[in-house]
């Protein structure tokens, strides 16, 4: 159970520090790390909640529910990747137009 | 507390020191790079936690092709300014707030649950593989395979629809200039052979050991980058049809499969006596078009006229 505790509480604070990188950081690359974070500090969560079997094992379903998730987010970087770098390109700006001028901090 | 409890205690401390570092760098490419080793004390975590498919497939995606990927863009991008996180209050209360949640949750749910194991186990003699993981993933969630798969082809197809009209159908990537002779060079042309062996292996294994089509797929995918970092090779142009038959090979397998499994009684079912030839040929052309998927994921859209 010590593992679950460990692992699950690292998980959790991976994805509150995912949250707020992605919305305290304009560059667009800096949010999709952020993204990653989150999703990673999820994967890590899930499978320290997998691990409470007595035995001491792992259960397998959730093992490959996460491995599908880390194939899904991948895909989603590499898509996330090409926009911003398409908008990069064609803009010249590595992050998205403010839409209340005010708010630029 | 054990020494095994310590070891925990002390990785997660780093993974966090990391994440801070990849959240609080000022640095574009230094939080990239830093990005990569979280990834890699990850990887680490997941042996700690028993999960060794899932460790393989964290060394492999999450910090080495996820790292590759967002290297080359970060060079493309970095206007060299570097970009501090800004401070908001009100976010930091919010965040605070899930992190308080989620961790009461973990500690609420930390008692003794056998999960789906009994389950998994009950059915494993009849699932064509012995690794769990694998019959999980092939066999008892196919589906979630099966959406994956088409994920990953959705997302590629995605990345070309960005290139603009000039150079569709054309090659992806730019033209690499390599010294024959230098280190990469060389490295290109020596580790593909190994590599490839590798996943294959890991593809072959999967059925009884921890590895399996998306690791062995992505070791084949990334020693096939190299070769095209190193100059060897020339990625095919996107209007290849060769190109898009491997693409689409793998999920239209598994797809066949699926719907042969209607002779079993229902969509997805594998006849048992049937089911471990029919999932290493799934696994097998899954890999190869998983691997292909994964590395023009990377090198991005087409950049030179056909």
């Amino acid at each position: 159970m010590t593992q679950t505790l460990i692992f699950g509480l690292t998980g959790a604070a991976l994805i509150a520090l995912g949250f707020y990188g992605f919305v305290s950081h304009r560059h667009l690359l800096r949010q999709i790390v952020a993204f990653n974070l989150i999703g990673s500090g999820l994967f890590l969560l899930f499978g320290a909640l997998a691990r409470r079997a007595p035995d001491g094992t792992s259960d397998p379903v959730p093992q490959a529910m996460i491995i599908t998730g880390i194939v899904v987010s991948f895909a989603a970087t590499a898509l996330a990747e090409a926009i911003a770098e398409r908008l990069h390109d064609r803009t010249g700006r590595p992050s998205l137009p403010d839409l209340d001028p005010d708010d630029d901090d | 507390m054990t020494l095994g409890d310590a070891f925990d205690i002390l990785l997660c401390l780093l993974i966090l020191t990391a994440a801070a570092g990849v959240i609080g760098g000022r640095d574009l490419f230094g939080s990239v790079a830093l990005f990569i080793v979280y990834g890699l004390l990850l990887t680490i975590a997941w042996v700690r936690l028993g999960a060794v498919d899932v460790a393989l497939a964290e060394g492999a995606i999450g910090a080495g092709l996820t790292g590759v990927l967002l290297l080359g863009a970060a060079a493309k991008m970095d206007d060299g300014a570097g970009q501090r996180p800004s401070f908001r209050p009100g976010a930091l209360l919010l965040c605070a707030g899930v992190a308080g949640g989620l961790g009461w949750a973990v500690v609420s749910l930390a008692q003794p649950a056998a999960g789906l194991i009994p389950l998994v186990r009950e059915n494993l003699p009849v699932a064509g593989a012995d690794n769990p993981v694998t019959a999980v993933l092939l066999n008892f969630r196919g589906w979630d395979t099966l959406m994956e798969a088409a994920v990953l082809l959705i997302a590629l197809v995605g990345v070309w629809a960005l290139s603009p009209e000039d150079s569709w159908g054309g090659r992806s990537g730019l033209t690499q200039r390599v010294r024959v002779d230098g280190v990469l060079g060389t490295f290109g042309r020596f580790l593909p052979p190994i590599g490839f062996v590798v996943g294959v292996y890991l593809v072959w294994v999967g059925t009884s050991a921890p590895g399996g089509a998306f690791q062995g797929g992505t070791v084949v995918a990334a020693v096939w980058l190299l070769a095209i970092m190193a100059g060897v090779v020339e990625p095919p142009p996107v209007a290849s049809i060769r190109l898009r038959l491997l693409l689409m090979a793998g999920p239209a397998v598994f797809l066949a499969t699926g719907i042969w499994g209607f002779a079993a009684g229902a969509f997805m079912a594998f006849d048992p006596a049937y089911a471990k030839p029919l999932i290493l040929a799934v696994e097998l052309v899954l890999a190869l078009s998983i691997a292909a998927t994964l590395a023009l994921l990377v090198i991005g859209r087409p950049r030179r006229p056909q």
